[in-house]
């Protein structure tokens, strides 16, 4: 297992393999790859305490493979991935969602998402405050405390 | 180190220490209040930043094994199916908490008398009723009153929105003829004195940046400061010291910068709740309390209760809140109270969900397998995401003596003291209310359209309520303190938080802690002359 905080070059190549695997680029939705280069600067630059998951489930995918995933054909990827999902654990978990936490921050995705590109603070959001009269049914039913003394 | 002695001093800043300190203030006496947190800086919560979701698995995770900021201490929660899960810094679990804000029923203070299990409570609801009404002002809570099927109260602000989700569960509930209504919560609603009304931020659990939701370090606290009560925070508490005579003369802390110190006091007061007083009582070991300090019974660290939460959620096709308002904002109780015909006694509280961001949606979906690799990712995440609706299951825990908190041998935290280790199994009656509820849970989530349901069976990291360790009742061979919070062997010692609890109910219990820590604040004041009698 890599415990360096820097994933190696390897590593990184890995990374870009399985996130195109997990997230591929679409073309009807108009978003990238989480394999996307600003993706993956993001996900190598706010990877902080992952490190050493993200690094262990990398050479984990690598063990499983034999060579680059890159290099794999797709029946191969596919085989790979389904025994990294199976049997990968918490560092498996902990680099999907890596992958995922950064892909969907992504101002291009978010944008395709119909969501607004910010943080939630200050600005907020809008309820609609709904129709109070289908509390009316339960009105009618009532009720009594169990055990109350009055 | 020894510091001048003070009168009062009290063991956390969370829920329940913060109560009491407001309300000793009156008395003049001097109070010490010791935090191993500090206190939060808004401007930092998750909030804030565009990447507010991904800081909920790492600095602002709501479990301390993976939070692991300076403040927390480790805990070995390895046996047992649920996690505990925690905040430590001035208001505690305040700081880091749905605001849902439900209280123990009449019922709940009675479950011998009412279904031959457990133990009753040594007071009532009624001992309670004006420090629920007092607390609920403090804390600033909205609602709706006149709920059917919950003790009355009074919020002083408005009920939340329904929003988008609310009428899609409500109709759901009106279908089955089942009940529901607006939930009491600790979110403001309106400008509520200094706090500023609620902006539907939506992630709120970790923290509120706007302010709107109550915490005991914008609530009480700034109360307590201005009426002379002295809050020292960074300073961990190691044990508690006994004098000759068998009271207890201080506490042994670490302060900020690690130094050991002393403080001496007439009395302590420990509110570190279900797990951090069994620790610091276990901890305290002396020639005259060989097996921990308040601990003639035995009892000390037994009968952890946690509510085991049976979750079920599903995808209609409607857009629900997300991401986009407080997470809850309505419960049931239609299936509270005991009916053996169901296979169990006692019963459960529901608290629904609104939905979830769209990270989480990525995460959690993907770990279900609901959201696949590759291609179809997109589709599929455009179904979920925004769709969700969620109903949980609080299921009560009836008291079991092997559920416990006890010391770690190995496991230590930053300052080298031994950290809490959880032995905890769903109970046979447990286990049948879960599956109850989430029976119950797909049926509500079918009648509001809901596709691909998913289950938690329990919430693994679900631990939020943490009571029973330090039981209250009369008996000194059966409980930890009296009726009134003060320690059967220790008379200058008392606890007023969770681990006080005799039995769990099916709600929320951070109202009826809050409201507990004010009675016994009063119990104390209209003993002050005898306190130690």
């Amino acid at each position: 297992m890599s415990d360096s905080k820097q994933l190696t070059a390897v590593q990184r190549a890995d990374l870009r393999t399985v996130a195109a695997m997990i997230v591929p680029e679409s073309l009807e939705y108009k978003v990238p790859g989480a394999d996307d280069a600003v993706i993956q600067a993001d996900m190598l630059a706010t990877l902080g305490r992952d490190t050493a998951l993200v690094a262990q489930a990398l050479d984990h995918l690598a063990q499983l493979a034999g060579k680059p995933l890159a290099e794999l054909d797709e029946a191969g990827r596919d085989a790979v991935a389904l025994e990294f999902r199976k049997r990968g654990g918490a560092a498996a978990a902990t680099l999907v969602r890596v992958v995922l936490q950064c892909y969907y921050r992504d101002d291009r995705v978010l944008r395709s998402l119909g969501l607004e590109l910010r943080a939630p603070f200050p600005k907020g959001h809008v309820l609609p405050d709904g129709d109070w009269s289908l509390l009316d049914p339960v009105r009618a039913r009532g009720g009594t405390l169990r055990g109350a003394s009055r | 180190m020894k510091n001048d002695p003070v009168d009062v001093l009290i063991i956390g800043a969370g829920a329940s220490g913060a109560a009491i300190a407001w309300s000793l203030a009156d008395t003049k006496m001097h109070i010490l209040c010791l935090d191993q947190g500090g206190w939060m800086n808004p401007a930092e919560y998750p909030s804030t930043g565009r990447d507010w979701e991904a800081k909920f698995y790492g600095e602002w995770s709501s479990s301390p094994n993976v939070r692991k900021r300076p403040e927390d201490y480790p805990i070995n929660d390895d046996n047992s199916p649920i996690k505990v899960v925690n905040f430590n810094a001035v208001g505690g679990s305040t700081v880091m908490y749905t605001a849902h804000w439900p209280r123990l029923h009449p019922s709940d203070f009675k479950v011998k008398t009412l279904d031959g299990v457990a133990d009753d409570w040594p007071i009532d609801y009624d001992a309670l009723t004006p420090f629920f009404e007092e607390n609920d002002r403090m804390m600033g809570v909205s609602g709706l009153s006149g709920d059917p099927l919950s003790p009355l109260s009074h919020p002083p602000m408005p009920q939340q929105p329904l929003g988008l989700s609310g009428p899609l569960i409500g109709k759901a509930m009106n279908e089955l003829g089942w009940h529901w209504w607006p939930s009491d919560t600790t979110v403001a609603t309106t400008d509520y004195e200094g706090r500023a009304r609620c902006i539907n931020l939506g992630h709120c659990t970790p923290a509120c940046a706007q302010g709107a939701k109550a915490s005991t370090d914008i609530t009480y606290w700034p109360h307590a400061i201005r009426a002379g009560v002295e809050l020292k925070t960074h300073c961990r508490v190691r044990e508690i010291l006994t004098n000759e005579q068998g009271m207890a003369s201080g506490v042994v802390y670490y302060d900020k910068d690690g130094v050991e110190q002393f403080q001496p006091a007439e009395v302590v007061i420990i509110a570190c709740n279900g797990v951090g007083t069994p620790r610091l009582l276990l901890n305290s070991v002396s020639g005259r309390f060989p097996n921990g300090l308040a601990n003639s019974s035995g009892l000390v660290g037994k009968n952890l209760m946690f509510h085991p939460y049976a979750q079920v959620y599903g995808y209609v096709k409607e857009p629900t809140d997300s991401n986009r308002a407080p997470p809850t904002c309505l419960w049931s109780k239609e299936f509270y109270d005991t009916d053996l015909s169901r296979g169990f006694v006692r019963g459960y509280g529901i608290q629904f969900g609104r939905g979830a961001g769209p990270v989480f949606e990525a995460v959690a979906s993907e770990q279900k397998g609901i959201l696949p690799w590759g291609k179809d990712h997109h589709r599929v995440f455009r179904k979920l995401n925004g769709h969700r609706l969620a109903m949980s299951a609080i299921c009560e825990d009836l008291p079991e003596e092997h559920n416990r908190v006890t010391l770690d041998p190995v496991l230590k935290d930053s300052h080298g003291i031994p950290a809490p280790k959880i032995d905890y199994t769903i109970s046979a009656n447990s286990r049948k209310m879960m599956d109850h509820g989430l029976a119950r849970g797909r049926e509500i989530l079918e009648a509001a359209g809901a596709t691909d349901i998913c289950i938690n069976d329990p919430i693994p990291w679900g631990g939020w309520h943490l009571l029973g360790t330090a039981r209250m009742g009369t008996d000194p061979a059966r409980s930890v303190v009296n009726e009134w919070g003060r320690s059967h062997d220790v008379k200058n010692l008392f606890i007023v938080d969770g681990s006080i609890f005799v039995t769990s109910g099916g709600v929320n219990p951070t109202s009826t802690i809050q409201a507990l820590a004010l009675y016994i604040a009063d119990q104390m004041k209209q003993r002050l002359a005898n306190l130690f009698d």
